[in-house]
């Protein structure tokens, strides 16, 4: 089986009573669009917030290339090249594209004056021109206030902050929510971009025409625990949902079988699935 | 993979739909500092109308703008805290508690005749004092997460009751080195610019290039904008707001030496609307009270409208009162405006 980018075993997040997380696992490989589907209370959010280092797991692992990590904060994940997309862009409103997506990476002058904290604004404003050329993103002036741009254009920022600077994981929390057709279709564009580029795209939503469109692969949670995982071109909304509402536990009749395995003979790694894609349960 | 750019949709938006107006223009005519220069602008424009004689002669200017010098200065650091969503009500009375502090050292160490020594430790006093409760004011805000009008609002009124518990509340007399009252206090740079002005325009100039250039100007506004996305970036939210605080602080103390300078005296009662007039001068220059904007060159211009109203009223022989309901109206209007200006904005 192919190294997995990013790996969480066994992850557990209490919130006072609620089990937010509750031996959850997720794996993530390069080069691919996973999707991680489930219902309202489902996980997503918490599992997004712990693996971008938002917020720490109580229990568990996560593994980065196969090694463990310590994610205790945004920063950390951002050194292994793990950027975040939030549902609220967390984008300063009143500074202008440029800043916004330099915001947190400044880049400064040469000589004394960079030393003193001088910004150099030409070269931020070049490098976001680019960044957004990169993406097709159509923005006229990157020196207008965030405020000023539509719903679209917003989202297409902080898309482009995330490319801008992951290597390795870009997660996307709900990211076309708030927009309308033509905007969907585009981000759903930079999402498959993105993905050409080598940088794995985990996506979160609830729109499975949207998610069987443009993921490779598909992971579900249920109440906080992965259920299921599917190749998406091998699979059907009807079977998304029922994965989701627990009609199907996929994960649960696997681990029984590799137990029921496991105690006629030890398994040994499966030496046929070379592929991500053949990694997933149906 | 960039096959599918729309590159040259840019191009024909750009030729065909938007007349030919350079980007620049837009972007001053969307600047607060420019509708707020056109008010002064406009005052100065009626009142030389109205008495092209007298009014702006050299020493009305000169006028103004030492009247103006320690609102500057105060102002400038307002700037900064408006602009991270915050308020410094204490700004008077930390001037107040900043005099009567470096006045003590003052009287014990020589008076009115103490030499330089005295004035430099004097002068480095009051900067602390400024600098320390600042930064105190800013902790409460940033890690006790007292809002900033309640925490400056128990600044001011602390402040001030430390500095009339120091001194029983007399202004004491001998408060200031007669050296220090005629070289920076009535001293002239080349014979022409009054020093109190020199320093006004000095802090004014590097707090105004720190902000717009600097990574500090920078976090300033990102703060101001959204905490919770400076804080996701990395930026540490918490100690960049005590910062900000200090600085108004410290801003506050150079504002006593100013003030000790000039006047020669604590002046312990006058200084308990300095607040309100600074923080409608940073207002009337465009910054936001929800943060995010503002900028010192505006504050400059807020600074200077109440002045140049107050001294053009004074020559037209108006009674000078209306001086405070015309910056009242102005004030109110000038926000209405930005409301205004800002819902076009937003949904457009």
């Amino acid at each position: 089986m192919a190294q997995p980018l990013l790996e969480a075993r066994g992850l557990t997040k209490r919130f006072g009573h609620v089990r937010a997380l509750q031996d959850a696992d997720f794996t993530a490989y390069p080069g691919e669009v996973v999707a991680l589907i489930g219902d309202n209370g489902a996980g997503k959010s918490s599992l997004v917030k712990t693996l971008s280092g938002t917020i720490r797991p109580d229990g568990g692992q996560i593994l980065v290339d196969g090694s463990p990590v310590d994610l205790s904060s945004p920063l950390d994940a951002r050194r292994y090249g793990i950027e975040t997309v939030y549902q609220d862009l967390a984008l300063a409103p009143d500074l202008d594209a440029a800043a916004n997506l330099h915001l947190g990476r400044e880049l400064y002058r040469g000589g004394l004056l960079g030393r003193l904290g001088v910004l150099d604004h030409a070269a931020m404003r070049r490098s976001a021109v680019t960044a957004f050329a990169e993406l097709g993103v159509d923005l006229q002036d990157v020196g207008a206030p965030v405020a000023t741009l539509s719903g679209g254009q917003r989202q297409s920022v902080a898309v482009a902050r995330a490319v801008a600077f992951a290597n390795r994981i870009i997660f996307m929390d709900e990211p076309t929510a708030a927009l309308g057709v033509v905007q969907r279709g585009r981000v759903l564009d930079t999402v498959r971009r993105v993905r050409d580029r080598g940088i794995c795209v985990v996506l979160i939503s609830h729109n499975m025409p949207e998610v069987l469109s443009v993921a490779d692969r598909v992971e579900v949670l249920r109440l906080g625990r992965r259920v299921a995982r599917f190749t998406a071109a091998d699979t059907t909304v009807e079977e998304l949902v029922g994965a989701m509402t627990g009609a199907l536990d996929a994960e649960a009749a696997e681990a029984e079988a590799r137990a029921e395995a496991a105690r006629s003979a030890p398994a040994g790694p499966g030496p046929g699935a070379d592929a991500p894609r053949k990694d997933g349960a149906q | 993979m960039t096959a599918q750019a729309p590159a040259p949709v840019k191009d024909r938006q750009e030729t065909t739909r938007r007349p030919p107006v350079p980007s620049w223009l837009r972007r001053l005519a969307a600047a607060n500092e420019a509708w707020t220069f056109g008010v002064l602008a406009l005052l100065v424009a009626f009142f030389t109308a109205a008495r092209p004689s007298t009014f702006l002669t050299r020493y009305d200017i000169t006028q103004i703008a030492t009247n103006a010098a320690i609102y500057l200065v105060l102002g400038v650091g307002m700037t900064y805290v408006i602009i991270v969503a915050g308020i410094d009500l204490s700004v008077g009375s930390v001037l107040v508690l900043s005099a009567v502090l470096s006045a003590e050292y003052t009287i014990h160490h020589g008076g009115a005749k103490s030499g330089w020594g005295t004035i430099a430790v004097s002068t480095l006093i009051a900067l602390a004092t400024g600098l320390l409760w600042g930064a105190l004011q800013g902790w409460l805000v940033a890690k006790a997460r007292v809002p900033p009008l309640i925490v400056t609002l128990g600044g001011f009124g602390a402040a001030l009751g430390a500095a009339q518990i120091i001194t029983g509340g007399q202004d004491p007399a001998g408060a200031v080195s007669g050296k220090l009252q005629r070289s920076i206090g009535f001293g002239k740079l080349f014979g022409q610019i009054p020093w109190l002005v020199v320093i006004a325009f000095g802090a004014t100039l590097v707090f105004g290039l720190v902000l717009a250039f600097t990574r500090f100007g920078r976090y300033t506004y990102a703060i101001g904008s959204n905490p919770e996305a400076a804080r996701r970036v990395g930026i540490n939210v918490d100690a960049h707001l005590v910062k900000v605080y200090a600085l108004v602080g410290l801003l506050s103390g150079l504002g006593s030496v100013m003030w000790l300078a000039y006047f020669g005296t604590t002046s312990i009662a006058g200084h308990s609307t300095d607040n309100l007039k600074v923080i409608t001068a940073v207002v009337l220059g465009g910054a936001s009270l929800f943060g995010g904007r503002g900028s010192v060159l505006g504050t400059v211009i807020g600074v200077f409208i109440p002045a140049v109203l107050s001294t053009g009223l004074i020559i037209m022989g108006v009674q000078q009162y209306w001086q405070d309901v015309a910056i009242g109206v102005v004030l109110v209007a000038a926000v209405y405006l930005d409301q205004f200006r800002r819902r076009g904005r937003d949904h457009g």
